[in-house]
């Protein structure tokens, strides 16, 4: 091994443990305000891409019909809540988003053909049809159970991710795609050439890092996550709902999956059932930084990304079981330095 | 009183044989699950077969294993106990069919695999008395690589195959072939399904400086490695196994999969098969068919396992009719008699003689070399 390919692979595992960072980010952040373990996270990086390709293949992406469908779910409980309790106000506010969003999101795609639209607006409309599952899937399978112990919401996630994986092989078929890159330039430097997309994946994903702080540190919704996730009795009494900010945060996490999702269509193929396993990376990363902490699940993502891709070159058959094993030493590391609290149930 | 109730018993279990006449096919296919790309073209090819073979109502009741073995071994025990299925074709992939055999051969009943390992019809095992497949061996497919590469002058070949059975299973067959012809492996790298980069598998390899390339994969995922060379700038020849033969490959591929060589069934190039050839006709009219009701271009080799085996089925059964009553033992006895007694058999991808150590049967016209030219397959004289 010379410098220039270890200089390769570096580059090549900081660009994946870019993307497991923002899912490991988004695992802290679910885990965090709801204490769910949100297993399907990574079918949304999936979803994200294979919607994008449908539009760039001219079909209409299977996830639209998901939309619409939650949407007139979610839509019918709500209303009948919303009538049952007297808060007729809200009906407007809740056809909107579950019925008329949909809908609207449908004809557009419909009318429209979007394999002529440029590549930005392509990325809204896949953003646009993905996110709002985020949200939808909390109101349905979330919401019901949301005081219950971490093991039912766990068994919960199970559920919804086999459904998921499920949905997506009836929607895209078992066939991957790639999509076009943001970028087809390439950048000399020194040694070793960059290509335009490594670099569209390093900054959107510091650029999304940099706005989920200002968010969090800045802006109301942002305190009223982080209170929620300190304390969520503390925060209720305090007026905020945690209904809102779980919501709030499977929007935020599905969006950063769907986003990378969309990042690494063109640099790999992706598979409808691609996402699960960038999902576990990204939560052995999470679990690096102890389900807690955001730095450290960031740095543990960058960890991960460079020793798959240096055991890749070292012992490619035994890639995964390197990546995987190295949980082990780190839960006994962290069973050893943190104080075990019992969670009260 | 004992006795006379067994008579009964016998009497009425034999007068449910005489009137269930029927034939039951069961079949297994993993539509779902990381084979799915090979399982569902073969669920939809059983939706083409034929619902009468010699004036006999065939009824065929498929079953999803999900690419899962305990799944399959479950399927394959509800067919034979509950529906009292004649005989089984199953399952998509090598591990499911091996784990499936035990319960075929136990139960005296026919099965054919549509999987691709020689070892399903290992004439070691006498369990396999029980067991027929359609697909060509790997060893096949992989001397034809190895000829092809020592014809064209290639010395060294760097190895990647997938990280499982199908990866590890080929790069067993062809070092083996490769050591016999003198041919030098200088690199042998795995890569998953789901991986979403191999730059360190593709250094090493470049590293190697090989002649030519073999990459071992099935449907689009064995574009990646591919691509990821091609990026990198490697000139030498690209091989790859008949696992790829579907067009979403070539959609994926696009111009980094120009010039490659695999090894195939003649189905894939049918049209393009000399007129005196008698498998074009029989490949033909299963393209025809398949394209009828999926689509053009939607035709892969792997669907064409699952015709093959309908095919067997449609020219053993008459024989069968003749000795024994379906729903039977003597029934599931005979069929499989008449499938080991198969003789000059064409299918859509070659032609069959079976023998009591060969249950395959095809010879070297089951196999063809093929070039990507122009986004399209192109047969190799």
């Amino acid at each position: 091994m010379d410098l220039q390919i270890a200089l390769l692979l570096g580059q090549d595992g900081i660009v994946n443990g870019a993307i497991y960072a923002l899912l490991a980010l988004a695992l802290v952040l679910v885990f965090t305000v709801t204490r769910v373990i949100f297993i399907p996270q990574g079918e949304f990086v999936a979803f994200g891409a294979l919607t994008l390709a449908s539009f760039q293949a001219g079909k209409a992406p299977g996830t639209l019909w998901l939309l619409v469908g939650l949407g007139a779910l979610v839509a019918v409980i709500d209303g009948v809540t919303a009538w049952r309790t007297q808060r007729r106000h809200r009906m407007a506010h809740i056809a909107f988003w579950n019925l008329a969003y949909p809908l609207l999101t449908a004809a557009v795609v419909y009318c429209d053909s979007p394999q002529d639209w440029p590549l930005v607006l392509q990325v809204v409309g896949a953003l646009a049809i993905v996110v709002p599952l985020g949200p939808m899937i909390y109101r349905l399978a979330y919401q019901p159970l949301a005081e219950a112990t971490v093991l039912v919401l766990l068994i919960v996630s199970v559920a919804v991710h086999l459904t998921l994986v499920g949905l997506g092989l009836l929607f895209f078929g078992a066939e991957g795609s790639r999509t076009t890159p943001f970028s087809e330039a390439s950048f000399a430097l020194g040694d070793i050439t960059v290509n335009g997309q490594t670099l569209w994946v390093l900054a959107a994903s510091l650029v999304l890092i940099a706005v989920l702080y200002f968010f969090f540190e800045r802006t109301l919704y942002g305190k009223a996550l982080r209170a929620t996730a300190i304390n969520r009795t503390g925060a209720g009494l305090m007026g905020i709902s945690t209904t809102m900010a779980g919501k709030l945060s499977f929007l935020l996490a599905v969006a950063i999956g769907a986003l990378s999702g969309i990042l690494i269509a063109p640099i790999t193929t992706v598979y409808y059932d691609t996402g699960f396993l960038i999902g576990l990376k990204g939560f052995v990363a999470a679990i690096i930084g102890g389900m807690a902490s955001y730095p450290v699940a960031a740095a543990g993502a960058i960890l991960v990304g460079l020793l798959e891709s240096f055991s890749s070159f070292w012992a490619s058959a035994f890639k995964e079981v390197i990546v995987f094993t190295l949980i082990i030493p780190v839960l006994v590391w962290r069973s050893l330095t943190t104080r075990h609290i019992e969670e009260d149930e | 009183m004992k006795v006379r109730s067994l008579v009964v018993g016998l009497m009425a279990s034999a007068f449910a044989a005489l009137a269930q006449a029927d034939i039951n096919v069961g079949v297994i296919v993993s539509a779902t699950g990381p084979a799915a790309s090979l399982g569902i073209p073969e669920k939809n090819t059983f939706a083409l077969m034929p619902t009468t073979i010699g004036g006999q109502k065939i009824n065929y009741i498929i079953l999803d294993d999900a690419s899962d073995t305990t799944t399959a071994v479950k399927d394959i025990r509800k067919l034979i106990t509950e529906d009292k299925v004649d005989v089984v074709v199953g399952s998509t992939i090598t591990p499911n069919s091996l784990a499936m055999i035990d319960v075929a051969a136990e139960a005296e009943t026919p099965m054919i695999s549509m999987a691709a390992s020689a070892r399903i019809v290992d004439p070691a095992n006498p369990r396999v008395k029980w067991i027929f497949k359609t697909p060509q061996n790997d060893i096949q497919m992989s001397t034809a690589i190895v000829e092809h590469m020592t014809a064209h002058g290639v010395k060294t070949v760097a190895f990647i195959g997938f990280a499982d059975a199908y990866g590890e299973g080929w790069y067993q067959e062809f070092a083996k072939v490769a050591e016999a012809r003198k041919l030098q492996i200088v690199a042998n790298e795995r890569f998953n399904r789901a991986d979403t980069s191999v730059t360190g598998q593709v250094l090493k390899i470049l590293a190697a400086k090989p002649d030519a390339v073999l990459i071992a994969g099935s449907g689009t995922p064995a574009a990646l490695p591919q691509v990821a060379l091609v990026e990198r700038g490697y000139k030498g020849k690209y091989y790859q196994t008949h696992g790829v033969a579907n067009n979403d490959f070539l959609r994926v591929g696009g111009k980094s999969v120009e010039g490659t060589f695999l090894p195939a069934g003649p189905v894939l190039v049918a049209a393009q098969l000399p007129a005196g050839n008698p498998i074009k006709k029989v490949a033909l009219d299963y393209v025809g068919r398949y394209e009828a009701a999926h689509g053009k271009g939607a035709t892969s080799t792997f669907g064409a396992h699952a015709w093959d085996a309908g095919l067997l089925l449609a020219n053993a059964v008459p024989t069968a009719l003749k000795k024994a009553q379906p729903g039977s033992k003597e029934f599931r006895l005979a069929l499989r008699d008449a499938l080991e007694g198969l003789r000059n058999v064409t299918l859509s991808q070659g032609i069959v003689n079976m023998s009591p150590t060969d249950h395959l049967g095809f010879d070297q016209r089951a196999r063809v070399m093929v070039k990507i030219e122009n986004g399209a397959w192109k047969l190799q004289q």
